[in-house]
């Protein structure tokens, strides 16, 4: 089965906001080996000009995952997970994140392509905070393997 | 916005095309994929149980694409002295990183001036990121703000 093309275009509705916590940041930057003092120290970072510690570039992709989440579970999307591989993944930052900002995602199906029984699906996931400033887009391309 | 700038500081005049600014290794056991699943949320089983792996066709567990992405910019992240200043980053998946059950499977960074931009104060640093020899990311692009 191939990806639904009526996809392409479609905006999901926002996903529950997702309080950035200073732990959760801490742990995930040692889980990515980041050993900058601004990933894990808040005084660190507040000597920096930041309001506590700062997320390292890919913890965007925890914001993200919900959004990822909504388009696999999209009855019409005819997307079968088990056969889902992650194929480029890239984040554009107006500003790095922060633990304690309350980010929001939205999702956008940018492009579906079906060629040679694959598919190419690349979803991009608009991040803001409570303001409604943008912060990160991130955007994945996922490749659906067609019947082996 | 911060834009405190210490003497340890690269500048972008001071930059040239080409020139490596850091280098990373980084070795990764089984211990480094359950960590990463926990912090991230990502507990595909494929990245911790061989069965699972193998019954999907794959060779082995491998790690989270992601905790590559995630570790891979850090040296960068270093030399530029603020996770901050990376403004922009992409990669795209080329090749697994298989970590066996019982032993290290060594990824190495090298992060290399691709382009600058002075108008707008960028430096896209290009990785090459390899394991056993083999890259394992393709168009490895991170963009950092620099004065």
């Amino acid at each position: 089965m191939s990806v639904n093309p009526e996809l392409q275009g479609r905006v999901f509705p926002p996903v529950a906001p997702y309080l950035v916590g200073r732990e959760k940041v801490r742990e995930f930057s040692r889980a990515v080996f980041a050993t900058s003092p601004i990933n894990l120290d808040p005084e660190a970072a507040r000597a920096a000009g930041y309001a506590d510690v700062v997320a390292p570039p890919t913890f965007a992709v925890v914001v993200q995952e919900a959004t990822l989440a909504q388009l696999l579970a999209e009855p019409d999307a005819g997307i079968d997970f088990t056969r889902v591989v992650h194929g480029d993944q890239r984040f554009s930052f107006s500003r790095p994140i922060v633990a304690g900002d309350e980010l929001t995602a939205t999702l956008t199906v940018a492009s579906v392509k079906n060629l040679g029984g694959h598919s190419m699906v690349t979803a991009v996931s608009t991040i803001v905070d409570a303001a409604g400033e943008h912060v990160v887009t991130a955007t994945s391309t996922l490749v659906v393997r067609g019947d082996e | 916005m911060t834009d405190i700038a210490t003497p340890a500081t690269p500048r972008l005049a001071d930059l040239t095309v080409g020139e490596i600014v850091a280098e990373g290794t980084f070795p990764l056991t089984r211990d480094s994929l359950v960590h990463y699943a926990g912090a991230s949320g990502d507990f595909n089983p494929i990245h911790y149980r061989d069965d699972v792996a193998v019954s999907v066709g794959l060779p082995g567990v491998l790690a989270h694409g992601m905790l590559t992405m995630g570790f891979a910019v850090q040296p960068v992240v270093d030399w530029a002295g603020d996770p901050g200043r990376i403004v922009d980053y992409q990669v795209r998946f080329t090749r697994p990183v298989l970590v066996p059950a019982d032993d290290v499977a060594v990824v190495t960074v090298v992060a290399k001036v691709g382009a600058l931009d002075a108008d707008a104060g960028v430096a896209r640093i290009d990785l090459t990121v390899s394991s056993g020899e083999v890259t394992v990311l393709g168009k490895a692009q991170a963009r950092v703000r620099l004065a």
